[in-house]
């Protein structure tokens, strides 16, 4: 670097000029600016990577027909050109695996609704009201305490929830509910305990979402409440959680659409019946379950029964998607009223 | 007191009354969320109780579940996270630090980061879908029957790459580096934003670049914010099973990758080493479902007691990152 | 101590534009804000004609030898001050004396802050406030706060009137109608919002929030309205507005109002308080303290000395 040495008196050098020179050392800061954009643009490339990758196996292939082993040409088209949306939207059953072949869409949606509902149920409740507690009525020394406890739900590898619904829940909660006492079926496979750890799951998703919106609601909101004449519930639910509304449900987006995305959990708990039904306690197969278990099989590589999983992955694509894309919108209009 | 004053006490005493219950009823829903997870480690520790032993740590797998062990998977893992943390790093602070340091507010820019947060929230298993299309089957530009080998001699061995690259360690690894790269990206992001613009101004005015300032000043002060982020980064993907299945990862592996089943091998025969990532594998999420779908009822213990070992590993994990946080913020105090 | 007129500081000048102060005028048979005397106008507030309680009212609130603590921190000393009924007690006093934090103890918010504690009474109406029995949100429904800062919720216009109302448990739709309106006409903000009662509260400027604000507090049928800077954050011109609003609301409420602005003190107070690092230094007739105060520290404070 050209700094003046020693007792800091510039030298008598007659080029102190303030002009730019193409030095080395611009070049090499010009160089590392280019390689940490690079850095940057790999996101942009794996989302290219995923569109383009759904895009060509399941709507539209522009590769060159693929030449097998012995020289005779494998098909390699896309999905969506062997088979109609129309059918893949309409019709009820999805047996690609099987001779008589049908592509309906529909039981694996209706498979992720069913799970992704249950959970839900249970998570959305308890996340909200923990949050409540949490910003409205915990101390913070029990904040502190627990937030990090419920941030351990989320950290759990989900092979482990859909162990624990497989072993624990189905056997120890359901059966003696639904089978014992109340004589339904419960087969070993279903989709109530697979939605239930799901929604167990996702509690800290809202939960902590929840609460930083709760608590981006101003102090002096509540204070002006109080001094009406309210009770800690009035405060509570007629100007804290309105008045947050809009980030509470972003969150709630946010946190079903990881349900609707979950794998693992349901694939080992809830069985893999591809069925329309309304039934929990029995067998259902989901989006995210069909493709780890066509995975896991032996189907040809080019084969329809092969294509049908990046059908079945744009459709969860588009759904996850859309449903992030909502939330974070929400999120932010909310954001810049409160901030 | 008015008829209205009358009414409204006795109102009053049946507000106050929702009040309580209303606490009461949040209270329990946080302390069921809790129950939950006593009960899940409960669940776990109990019927992994007794089969978690030596031999089980360093066995490997096998039909008979009083010998069946996890080492196959141990292996694995940790090749995976060791590739991932490799990819990972450079990446995404490299990034977050483009992002954060150098990059104008363009439309371009808030392209990138709208992108980022919307990968962040796609399914591990699209990204399943784009690693065995992009890493394993490489587009299919090489199909698996032309495919052939790029042999590199070093002096202690041959690294031996196969193209396409088929369903090996380092797909796998690549496929988990694009899931996790967007939350490294954020979370590197943030422990960069959280250093004042007093020290870079500062740094300026003495006459620093941009980069000098970002590796002297800037860098060093986020470290502990960003290693934070990695470790947990590392530590989610340590928990996933799916993207892998789909990259093609073995259920049942009765070998190390490499064949590198003792570190003393790696001393021994280093060409295992060079093998490594190129060869199929298997991981601890893998190893515990394949377990939990075999009929036999002593497999569900197998799958309990691996289980275990990886709750028991992302604790470690989430401790370091912890215990780096807290001494930072006491070193640290802006 | 009178009639000296010192050097004139810059807090005694008018903020409020149309209550000018008149230094030649020394008309004082009109009810409402007109100068008092001229000579002493130029060096300290000039009192309303009004500006003297009523012998007659009797005391509401009672404060008796009140110590209050922030921690370990004690932020009031042995304060006792009798708050008459229907009429308009200012506490006036610097920065940081303690002013707000009385105030607040009077509706019990400061019970919504950790770690505080008190000695001492306060009694509304012979009955101690602070007494385990007593039920806080009924208290604060008779004891209504107007904050300096103005907080609509994110509702309608008719939806924050009705607040209060509505969660006492007053639900028949004609009643809150009627209560709304009654409160937005006594806040003077009826005639520009009647159109729109069910648009937006954060839709109104910052001196139409303040009013309804008031209004709010209003639909509560309170007896006490506790004030704390209530157009410290306004234009004069909204200034000027609640001022005279308060001016009306005395005839039915008692009202108790913290102000940093003495002009504000002397134009719409009877009685005024003045405080000074936590101790209460002198209270009495607005008139008198302002004319005629009997400690030093209050003349310097009222003569902007200090504060």
């Amino acid at each position: 670097m050209s700094t003046a040495s020693g007792s800091g008196v510039p030298h008598s050098k007659a080029a102190t000029s303030l002009h730019r020179s193409a030095s080395l050392v611009r070049l090499k800061e010009s160089g590392i600016r280019l390689l940490l954009f690079l850095c940057a643009t790999v996101s942009m490339l794996t989302t290219f990577g995923i569109v383009s990758v759904l895009f060509s196996n399941a709507i539209y292939d522009v590769a060159p027909q693929q030449v097998g082993a012995n020289g005779e040409a494998r098909p390699n088209e896309a999905f969506f050109q062997q088979v109609s949306v129309t059918e893949f939207v309409t019709e009820t059953r999805w047996t690609p695996g099987y001779t008589e072949k049908h592509f309906g869409i529909m039981p694996l949606v209706c498979g992720t609704l069913m799970i992704s509902g249950i959970a839900a149920l249970i998570g959305l409740p308890i996340g909200l009201c923990s949050a409540i507690y949490l910003s409205e009525y915990a101390a913070p020394r029990t904040r502190s305490i627990i937030k990090p406890v419920l941030e351990i739900l989320a950290g759990i590898p989900t092979v482990v929830y859909g162990y624990f619904a497989l072993v624990f829940v189905t056997p120890y909660v359901l059966r003696p509910i639904f089978q014992d006492m109340l004589g339904f079926d419960v087969g070993v496979f279903n989709a109530a305990s697979a939605g239930i750890v799901v929604g167990i799951m996702i509690i800290p998703m809202i939960s902590s979402l929840s609460e930083d919106v709760l608590r981006s609601v101003p102090r002096s909101l509540r204070e002006a409440a109080y001094a009406l004449g309210s009770t800690r519930f009035d405060v509570s639910t007629r100007v804290v959680v309105p008045a947050a509304l809009s980030g509470i449900i972003a969150s709630f987006l946010l946190a079903i659409s990881r349900a609707i995305g979950e794998t693992m959990a349901v694939t080992i708990a809830a069985g893999q019946t591809a069925i329309v039904t309304a039934d929990p306690l029995g067998s259902v197969a989901t989006m995210t379950s069909y493709i780890v278990n066509v995975s896991k099989g032996d189907a040809v590589i080019g084969s329809i029964e092969e294509k049908s999983i990046y059908a079945v992955g744009l459709t969860l694509f588009l759904m996850t998607l859309v449903m992030n894309i909502i939330s974070q919108f929400v999120l932010r209009r909310f954001r810049e009223v409160y901030n | 007191m008015s008829d209205q004053q009358i009414g409204y006490a006795a109102l009053l005493k049946r507000r106050h009354r929702i009040s309580t219950c209303f606490e009461w009823t949040c209270r329990v829903a946080t302390v069921s969320a809790l129950l939950f997870l006593a009960a899940l480690l409960a669940g776990v520790i109990w019927q992994a109780w007794g089969w978690l032993d030596l031999q089980f740590l360093t066995g490997f797998d096998s039909r008979r579940p009083g010998k069946a062990g996890l080492l196959a998977g141990l292996w694995g893992t940790s090749w995976l996270i060791f590739f991932t943390a490799i990819f990972t790093v450079p990446m995404g602070v490299g990034a977050a630090i483009y992002l954060e340091e150098y990059a104008t507010d363009s439309r371009f820019t808030r392209l990138i980061k709208l992108n980022l947060s919307n990968l962040a929230g796609v399914p591990s298993i699209v990204y399943g879908m784009l690693g065995v299309t992009a890493f394993v089957r490489m587009f299919g530009m090489i199909s698996a029957a032309d495919g052939w080998t790029m042999a590199l001699s070093l002096g202690f061995g041959t690294l031996e790459i196969p193209l396409p690259l088929g369903r090996c360690l380092l797909a796998g690894s690549f496929t988990l580096s694009l899931l996790i790269l967007p939350v490294v990206i954020i979370a590197s992001q943030e422990a960069l934003r959280a250093v004042p613009p007093s020290i870079r101004h500062a740094s300026y005015a003495l006459g620093a670049t941009e980069w000098q300032t970002i590796r002297h000043q800037v860098l060093p002060a986020a470290i502990p914010g960003i290693a934070t982020g990695i470790i947990l980064a590392l530590s989610r993907a340590m928990g996933e099973t799916a993207p892998l299945i789909v990259v093609g990862a073995m259920s049942y592996v009765a070998f190390a990758p490499g064949n590198l089943d003792t570190p003393m091998a790696a001393v021994q025969d280093p060409q295992r080493v060079l093998d490594a990532p190129f060869d199929v594998f298997t991981s601890i999420t893998i190893q515990i479902t394949n377990w939990i779908e075999q009929p036999k009822e002593e497999f569900q213990n197998l799958a309990a007691a691996g289980s275990l070992v990886l709750l028991i590993l992302l604790v470690i994990f989430n401790a370091t990152a912890i215990v780096i946080r807290n001494r930072a913020q006491k070193k640290i105090s802006w | 101590m009178n009639s000296t007129p010192t050097v004139l500081p810059t807090n005694a000048i008018d903020q409020n534009e149309e209550l000018r102060v008149d230094v030649t005028k020394a008309d004082t048979t009109s009810a409402r804000d007109e100068p008092g005397d001229a000579a002493m106008a130029t060096a300290r507030p000039t009192v309303s004609a009004t500006s003297s309680v009523d012998a007659t009212h009797a005391v509401k609130i009672r404060a008796k030898n009140v110590d209050f603590y922030y921690g370990d921190n004690q932020v009031l000393f042995d304060v006792s001050l009798d708050i008459p009924e229907k009429s308009v007690t200012a506490l006036i006093g610097p920065s940081g004396c303690g002013k707000s934090t009385f105030l607040r103890m009077l509706n019990r918010m400061n019970d919504i802050i950790d770690g505080t504690r008190h000695t001492g009474d306060v009694l509304l109406e012979g009955s101690d406030v602070y007494d385990p029995a007593v039920d806080v949100v009924l208290l604060r429904k008779r004891v209504g706060m107007v904050f300096q800062k103005s907080t609509p919720f994110p509702k309608s216009i008719f939806d924050n009137i009705a607040y209060g109302p509505k969660v006492a448990g007053l639900r028949n739709n004609a009643k809150l109608t009627e209560i709304v309106e009654t409160s937005l006409k006594r806040a003077a903000l009826w005639d520009e919002v009647k159109d729109r009662l069910n648009s937006s509260a954060m839709s109104l400027s910052g001196g139409q929030q303040q009013r309804l604000c008031i209004a709010r507090t209003l639909a509560t049928d309170p007896d006490v309205i506790l004030m704390d800077e209530p157009a410290s954050a306004l234009d004069p011109k909204s200034t000027a507005r609640v001022e005279d609003l308060i001016f009306e609301l005395k005839k039915n409420y008692t009202i108790v109002i913290v102000t940093h602005n003495m002009q504000q003190a002397a134009r719409v107070s009877q009685q005024t308080a003045f405080f000074f690092q936590g101790v209460l230094v002198e209270t009495g007739d607005t008139r008198a303290l302002f004319t005629n105060p009997t400690e030093k520290q209050t003349e310097d404070y009222i003569t902007g000395r200090f504060g």
